[in-house]
């Protein structure tokens, strides 16, 4: 018994050891749950938030553009699709062949949003077609208690009721791209579309707006279970624009004719763009909807560029338009209207020839009779006396070869060549015979259309630095455009000139005058070349347009203003190609201001009427 | 059942009032907890798991009462048929397993699937108390005595191991390692074992294959494994810690009720408990284990015979193993093994052989006087 005694004091003293073992694991495990539970309980509490909390933005819907008038040019319409929830659906493949019954079977893609639901979770609803119209949408209304799991999504795409009339302008909105990324979180939202072109771009922060955000509750498989707190975004501003749609589209539709064609008009005194095409367009609702590689194939293939809006991108040589700028230098350097220059039909510079248009020449030509028939002879001959610095200085007075610090997206500087230019540039000397040259518009010298549109309204509104634009400021916000400092004689030559091109009977775009005085205009032909003429070519009368290939006729130019008696609008307009100024470019642009002015007094008699009937 | 012989003239009445009902109450009010932890386990209803461990408790409730009463030298002159039984089961789980998450380690019996290597622990336990009750206090000084208990231990071992599942084999090497302490069995001999053991791992290990070696990292360090029990601590962690002091409220734990915290209603329901009642419902609970566990070794201390003071307190260190490994898992202070938490976690086979244990328990207790022989004779 004493054995037995022994044993169980051994038990007892051992037992007594591993309780205490026991009581101190389970401090251990007290204060392992004291530093998890206390100390560290705000970590954690944070990161179970994290686990459960998911803030989801939501897009704000983009601000509508209009034109001057209010009417809308770009605005946001329901999209509706249709989506598919895999775990609400059961028999997957009856139901997208019952949808194949509903919808055009070829409309969507079964294969892919089998794929896609296989990859995603059981309740992301996969969508089978966007662009639903609305017979299809009622189609499957009708039909939806056949159709489990599958449900309509409405969702919001830039919409351009007036398509390609505004693409230019307007530019369009796309996907986000790398680039784009900053860091505003709503970028990085699935199917965010962003400004990419023209307005869209220029003030896509305000048509923007803000995104506002949903927290909500998810489980660990990222199931939505219910919304804790949803802050609004703040919808895109509303921008007007100085378009006047009805001129836009009247303009759209008369430079249709052409192959490829840019016109423009702005207010002469405020800058506002009333009307800006460039021809041939494309339709901007492609690019919402997120354009076929087809359709993008077509038109980057196609030689008339309809993507580039060549108001503000075209630079072409601007010819005989450009004699305004020179005729303007001329006399701000001392010629007067009394300097003479007998026209022989060339002029004779060491022992080159240079031309005028006119074979046998224009006989006795001052600087309004030259700028009237539009003498080259008269033009080589005040430019060789006044210097290529002189004239690319009031050149760019009158906003030639600059951009515009404007919200006109994408513009094209053109190019005013001087002898420091070509030093620095070319690496040569300045030479005689370019000077000759760039009097009549050709040689280095480049414009855009819009650049051609300003130095008009610059020589006619009395001679201040008006800039164009294209968002539309309301009342006191007028801009106070400074003075050019040229002096009001010279302007004055220059627009009776002007005034006689179209309406004296010896003027270059007299065929295009319009008879109102009231609505009379003025402007300056200009006809490019776009390759130089060789002798031969000469000799043989080769450089008759009509028998060339399209890709070597000239440009056809005019620039415009009206009316006459009090300036208002500053047009131009060039068509590519199109031959001589005076046949194609001029009765665009004359249609183009009697169709302003006439827009004008249609609204002017409204008014008085609403304002007599009240 | 009744088969035990009952002695000194006992009425099954008289036996009734020998159990120690306070034991009993801290059982129910643990599986009642259970059975709360898993009615918000399930988002507030009772099936498909709170019904089913009801159930289950309540047979199993009879089953500790019947294990309780009946005669105690009866279950030590048959020790060793549930040991062989339970051990056959497992060998069987080899062969007839039924494989879950790429471990056998069911018996699928119709009704519901046994896990054989719970009843093993407390049937290794009765085989082990068995076998030291008849040694002499002087032979378990002698080494070559100590060969069949270290066989018993060892054919389970081996057998879990195989499943895989290293947890398991590790809980009965340790579970069997401190009844040999209890036992009485010499410290130098412990000492010379760890010494064996630290020797052997740089020989063994490269000699294991590379799944094996594998198997082992993994269960070292689960950070190696990250989409999955690292994923499952971290949750718990913070589950855990998010519970704060007064814990987010009764089944409105976030991260259970929204599926972030795996396996809540079985490995993890500590986590959710805790995070649900906090650091006060933890530390309750721990408190209503250590109740339990100080009336296994009050038990076993009161116990006149060695057969009953071993099976009660290899009882106890079998529940304290489940309890700590458990908690000390799901709070990331030991490696992930697949370990129920007792009388509270859902599953039967866990609930069945806690139960049958504290059977035997309440057995040591109501006969806590009898005298016994070294083969189960009167004494």
């Amino acid at each position: 018994m004493k054995a037995e005694k022994l044993r169980a004091k051994v038990f007892s003293r051992r037992a007594a050891i591993v309780a205490g073992g026991q009581a101190a694991l389970f401090a251990g495990l007290g204060a392992r749950l004291y530093y998890l539970q206390v100390v560290q309980a705000d970590r954690y509490r944070t990161l179970a938030d994290e686990n459960r909390i998911n803030l989801r933005l939501l897009a704000p819907p983009r601000g509508a553009i209009t034109d001057r008038f209010g009417e809308l040019l770009a605005t946001n319409v329901q999209n509706y699709r249709v989506v598919i929830i895999r775990e609400q659906t059961g028999d997957m493949a009856a139901t997208l062949a019952r949808l194949a019954k509903l919808l055009a079977p070829d409309s969507f893609d079964a294969a892919r949003i089998r794929h896609d639901a296989k990859r995603r979770r059981a309740f992301v609803p996969i969508t089978v077609r966007e662009n639903l119209t609305w017979d299809e949408v009622s189609r499957l209304e009708v039909n939806a208690p056949n159709l489990p799991g599958v449900g309509i999504d409405v969702g919001l795409s830039r919409h351009y009721p007036r398509g390609a009339q505004m693409a230019h302008v307007l530019g369009y909105v796309a996907a986000v791209s790398e680039a784009d990324l900053t860091d505003d979180p709503v970028l990085q939202l699935p199917g965010f579309r962003i400004g990419k072109r023209g307005i869209e771009r220029r003030f896509d922060a305000r048509l923007r707006g803000k995104a506002g955000n949903s927290q909500v509750e998810v489980n660990a498989f990222g199931r939505v279970i219910r919304e804790i707190r949803r802050q609004d975004g703040q919808p895109g501003a509303r921008l007007a624009l100085t378009l006047d749609a009805g001129l836009q589209a009247f303009t759209t539709k008369r430079l249709v004719r052409e192959r490829s064609a840019a016109a423009v008009i702005m207010n002469v005194h405020n800058g506002d763009v009333l009307t800006m095409v460039s021809s041939p367009g494309f339709d901007p609702n492609e690019f919402s909807a997120g354009i076929s590689r087809e359709s993008w194939r077509r038109l980057m293939r196609n030689p008339y560029s309809p993507l580039s809006n060549k108001v503000l991108q075209g630079q072409y040589p601007p010819g005989s338009t450009f004699k305004i700028a020179v005729a303007l230098a001329a006399l701000e350097a001392g010629i007067t209207v009394g300097h003479r220059v007998f026209c022989r039909g060339f002029i004779e510079l060491g022992d080159r020839k240079f031309h005028c248009w006119k074979k046998g020449g224009h006989g006795k030509m001052n600087i309004q009779s030259a700028i009237r028939e539009s003498c080259d002879v008269y033009f080589y001959d005040i430019a060789l006396k006044i210097g290529v610095d002189r004239i690319a200085e009031m050149s760019r007075r009158l906003g030639l070869g600059e951009k515009y610090d404007s919200d006109l997206d994408g513009q094209k500087a053109g190019l005013i060549p001087t002898r420091a230019w070509k030093r620095a540039v070319i690496g040569s000397r300045w030479q005689k015979g370019e000077t000759v040259v760039a009097a009549i518009g050709q040689g280095y010298v480049l414009s855009t259309p819009l650049q051609l549109a300003v130095m008009t309204a610059r020589a006619v509104n009395g001679g201040i630095a008006v800039v164009p634009r294209l968002a539309l400021r309301a009342g006191a916000a007028q801009p106070d455009f400074p003075s050019l400092g040229i002096s009001a004689a010279a302007l004055r030559i220059v627009a009776d000139a002007m005034d006689q091109v179209v309406n004296h009977y010896l003027g270059t775009a007299r065929k295009s005058r319009i008879e109102d005085p009231a609505m009379a205009i003025g402007g300056k032909t200009g006809t490019s070349q776009v390759r130089r003429i060789t002798m031969a070519e000469r000799a043989a009368d080769l450089h008759n347009n009509k028998k060339k290939r399209w890709r070597d006729r000239d440009h056809a130019l005019f620039v415009g203003f009206a009316p006459v008696t009090a300036p208002q609008y500053a047009v131009a307009v060039v068509v590519e190609h199109g031959g001589g100024g005076s046949k194609t470019a001029a009765p665009i642009a004359s249609a183009m201001l009697a169709e302003a002015q006439r827009r004008d007094s249609a609204r002017a008699a409204e008014t008085i009427a609403a304002v007599s009937s009240s | 059942m009744m088969h035990g012989r009952k002695s000194g003239g006992q009425r099954l009445m008289g036996k009734l009032w020998q159990v120690n009902w306070t034991l009993v109450l801290l059982i129910g009010l643990l599986a009642s907890i259970g059975f709360a932890m898993l009615y918000s386990a399930a988002n507030g209803n009772l099936s498909p798991w709170a019904s089913r461990q009801m159930a289950i408790f309540a047979v199993g409730l009879v089953v500790m009462l019947a294990i309780g009463l009946v005669d105690i030298r009866f279950w030590l002159r048959h020790a060793y048929w549930p040991y062989g039984l339970t051990l056959a089961m497992l060998a069987g789980v080899e062969i007839l397993g039924k494989s879950k998450g790429g471990a056998r380690r069911w018996l699928d019996l119709e009704i519901f699937q046994l896990q054989p290597s719970e009843f093993v622990k407390f049937t290794l336990v009765l085989a082990l108390a068995r076998y030291f009750h008849r040694l002499n206090f002087d032979d378990i000084g002698r080494p070559q005595f100590l060969l069949v208990p270290l066989f018993l231990i060892a054919l389970p071992v081996v057998l879990v191991q195989r499943q895989p599942d290293l947890g398991t084999a590790l809980f009965m090497l340790l579970g069997g390692a401190a009844i040999f302490f209890i036992a009485g069995v010499r410290l130098w001999k412990f000492a010379v074992v760890a010494l064996a053991i630290m020797v052997a791992v740089p020989v063994v290990w490269p000699m294991l294959k590379d799944y094996q070696q594998e198997r082992v990292l993994t269960f070292l360090s689960p950070e190696r494994d990250p989409g999955d029990k690292g994923y499952q601590i971290l949750q718990s962690k913070i589950a855990l810690g998010s519970g704060g002091t007064f814990g987010r409220g009764f089944m409105k734990g976030t991260q259970s009720h929204l599926n972030f915290l795996p396996e809540r209603q079985t490995d993890f329901i500590f986590t959710m408990l805790a995070e649900e009642f906090g650091l006060f419902g933890g530390l309750g609970l721990l408190g209503l284990y250590a109740m339990l566990l100080a009336y296994g070794i009050a038990i076993a201390m009161r116990s006149t015979s060695q057969f009953g003071r071993l099976l009660a307190m290899g009882v106890t260190i079998m529940v304290f193993l489940y309890v700590f490994i458990n908690i000390a898992m799901v709070m990331g202070m030991l490696p992930v093994v697949g370990l129920p938490l007792p009388l509270i976690s859902r599953g039967g086979t866990a609930m069945l052989a806690v139960l049958g244990g504290f059977g035997l328990v309440i057995s040591v207790y109501v006969h806590r006087d009898a005298r016994i022989g070294r083969h189960g004779e009167d004494g």
